[in-house]
């Protein structure tokens, strides 16, 4: 059961900052995986905001997310400098050891597999990013031992 | 006191490489070896050494280790550190040779370092060495010495142009925001660096977060406002806690908040976190998402210096324009002119990316060319292959072949034949690249990126893909390379914003040197047709 609670919380605590609609769904998004139509008309009512600006602002942006993801998010960098490095190599290999297609998350909801935008790092191409750790100078092997090593992890903590 | 010092680079670049790790290890050893109180790790931003694993330095010895994994940090330890005698297999020894001379900038080979001049030698966290390597000197100047007019001369005088990638004049621009009168006004660091290819902001702020800071207050101060806020992209972690850490300790010292250096200027800043979104680059985007909106560009004039952020006058600057103006201010305009041309002055700070040996983040004078970044400080292009085209200023940059790799990259040499210096980013495209297929990377990249509000961008990169998607599946016709051509003109005319009027950058760039690469992928037939026609 979501304690919606918290989403009055999360707001209250914003009160000194102007316009902080994003600050609110990052941390609303955080502290339940995702901004589901329940949640946001949550926000909605505690901050006044139309809930169709709500929508739209989560929509808007790709780091929020309205469906609930796996518990690591692999954002893999597909832009020209990671592309003529191999970047494609590299997807296509993850895509096989997971068994996902863009945007799909694994049915033990440990990976789900996204584009990113340029992380910034195209000395070190091609890269990832799993949650908040980066990755670089990958090959289709590299990346697959990266993810062995999640998996291990994700089920030891299962 | 500590007999030695290792600065280990800690930048996004190398903590994707297991610097973190390298650096649990130092410290773990150190102290099993007892050495804690002789030997100091000190964090260090960018050391300019990329794609070369984790990269260290010891000193007083001046000895550079580069692909350096936790099991070589007990050889280091034991060799090094206790015996003094340097690991051979671990060193990098191709370190730029450094000029120094007075009343100059320093050099480094090519470069020149003015905006990264404190980058991979302070330790970013710690606001003292900014200070000792004469930090908030400029601001010193300015707050006691300086009128705020005196201020915005000096740097219309200095020549300096916005290092966003539209290179409009900053003295200017700030002047349209000093002419306001409004009790708010505000000061944006534009710190969203989402243009593919482009680093520089962030190694900026990873490595001296300071210089952005004082940037900021010295722009508040010439146009008269108090409060500034950092734009960082959501994905750039790091560089929001570095540029955190700095705020507060910039406010501890009393260098930001009420009247500081004891004058009637107060100043103080604020963080916001971008939430992935390319468009927000685009100032009024990024102002749109500063007020919780969705962000998508407004309509100008009024332009951001008359009507900004909750229709205030407001400043949007670069990171790397900020990041130069103490520098303006404590040295002079004339200072900063030595550097680069009379059109185009100061220096720029690149980024060296794709099929390139030494890829990585340079500083140079404006007017060096395409062959001596990459052939002299980027070594070349790896496996023998040869150069096919670089792109210049992110995947909306305008397309370079050989027959410019002698010219003087300059903000009006480029512009000239239809590029421009735009982020910095320098993408080197070796020969095996199709370049049918990269046109369609940048294509699905716009497409994506595009945010939806004029029909001309979103509805035209959507077609652009399913074209070219035609020609790489074998479906495609003559026709169909005429269609990109029309309809990528038609889009750089009447697209609202400028990431609907860039996309069509490149890829008429493409189609302009390599016409006959898209031609290939028509259907055998009517290539037949074409030829007897």
């Amino acid at each position: 059961m979501q304690d919606l609670g918290k989403v009055d919380e999360i707001v209250k605590s914003y009160k000194e900052t102007k316009t902080p609609l994003i600050y609110i769904l990052k941390d609303v998004q955080k502290e339940f995986g995702c901004l589901s139509d329940k949640i946001l008309t949550r926000v909605a009512k505690t901050t006044k905001i139309p809930l169709s600006e709500i929508y739209g602002v989560a929509t808007f942006y790709s780091l929020f997310t309205t469906v609930k993801k796996g518990k690591y998010i692999i954002r893999c960098c597909n832009n020209a400098p990671c592309h003529v490095k191999g970047s494609k190599e590299v997807l296509d290999r993850i895509k096989e050891y997971l068994g996902l297609e863009m945007n799909e998350t694994t049915p033990d909801n440990l990976f789900t597999l996204e584009f990113t935008s340029c992380l910034g790092l195209c000395a070190v191409a091609p890269v990832m990013m799993i949650n908040d750790e980066v990755y670089g100078n990958l090959t289709p092997e590299k990346a697959v031992a990266i993810l062995k090593d999640y998996k291990m992890k994700g089920q030891a903590n299962a | 006191m500590h007999r030695i010092h290792i600065l280990i680079a800690m930048d996004a670049h190398t903590i994707a490489q297991g610097a973190h790790s390298v650096k649990d290890e130092l410290q773990r050893e150190l102290s099993l070896a007892a050495l804690t109180d002789e030997v100091r790790v000190v964090e260090t931003g960018s050391l300019g050494i990329y794609n070369k694993g984790v990269v260290l330095v010891v000193f007083p010895d001046a000895v550079y280790y580069a692909g350096v994994k936790v099991e070589d940090v007990s050889e280091i330890i034991s060799e090094h550190l206790i015996k003094g005698r340097i690991v051979e297999r671990l060193q990098y020894a191709d370190i730029p040779e450094t000029k120094e001379e007075e009343g100059k900038a320093p050099r480094f080979g090519k470069q020149v370092r003015v905006v990264l001049k404190n980058a991979g030698i302070i330790d970013p966290d710690n606001i003292e060495e900014y200070i000792a390597h004469d930090g908030y000197e400029a601001m010193g100047k300015a707050l006691t010495e300086m009128k705020p007019e005196d201020v915005i001369n000096t740097v219309k005088e200095s020549g300096l142009q916005g290092r966003g990638g539209a290179f409009f004049p900053t003295g200017m621009k700030w002047e349209f925001a000093a002419r306001e009168k409004s009790e708010e006004k505000y000061i944006i660091c534009n710190a969203d660096e989402g243009e593919p290819g482009t680093f520089k902001d962030r190694l900026i702020l990873e490595g001296d977060p300071h210089a952005v800071i004082e940037g900021m207050a010295l722009t508040g101060y010439a146009v008269g406002a108090n409060k500034g806020f950092v734009y960082i992209r959501g994905e750039y972690k790091m560089s929001i806690n570095r540029m955190q850490k700095a705020i507060d300790q910039a406010r501890e010292h009393g260098l930001l908040g009420k009247n500081i250096f004891n004058s009637s200027f107060s100043f103080d800043l604020e963080i916001r976190e971008g939430a992935g979104a390319y468009i927000c680059g685009e100032e009024t985007a990024l102002i749109e998402s500063i007020e919780g909106k969705r962000g998508e560009p407004r309509d100008k004039p009024p332009f951001p210096p008359s009507v900004g952020l909750w229709g205030k006058p407001t400043i949007v600057n670069n990171v790397e324009t900020l990041a130069n103006l103490p520098q303006i201010i404590s040295k002079g305009a004339a200072w900063y002119k030595s550097n680069g041309t009379e059109k185009s002055p100061g220096t720029k700070v690149f980024t060296m990316v794709g099929n390139i040996k030494n890829p990585g983040l340079i500083e140079v004078p404006m007017g060096i060319t395409l062959r001596e970044i990459i052939y002299e400080v980027g070594q070349g292009i790896p496996d023998g292959k040869g150069f096919l085209l670089a792109q210049m200023g992110g995947t909306t940059g305008g397309i370079l072949t050989s027959e410019h790799l002698d010219l003087p990259m300059t903000v009006e040499n480029l512009r000239e034949i239809g590029a421009g210096l735009g982020s910095g980013a320098l993408l080197v495209v070796d020969d095996s690249q199709d370049v049918v297929d990269l046109v369609k990377n940048f294509v699905e990249f716009f497409n994506h990126e595009s945010c939806g509000k004029c029909t001309l961008c979103r509805e035209g990169t959507g077609r652009l893909l399913e074209l070219l998607e035609k020609l790489t599946d074998g479906r495609g016709e003559l026709k169909d390379v005429d269609l990109i051509e029309d309809l990528a003109k038609v889009m750089m005319k009447g697209a609202f914003c400028g990431l609907g009027q860039a996309a069509p950058v490149p890829i008429l760039g493409c189609l302009r040197y390599f016409r006959g690469e898209f031609e290939k992928y028509v259907k055998k037939p009517q290539v037949a047709q074409a030829a007897v026609a």
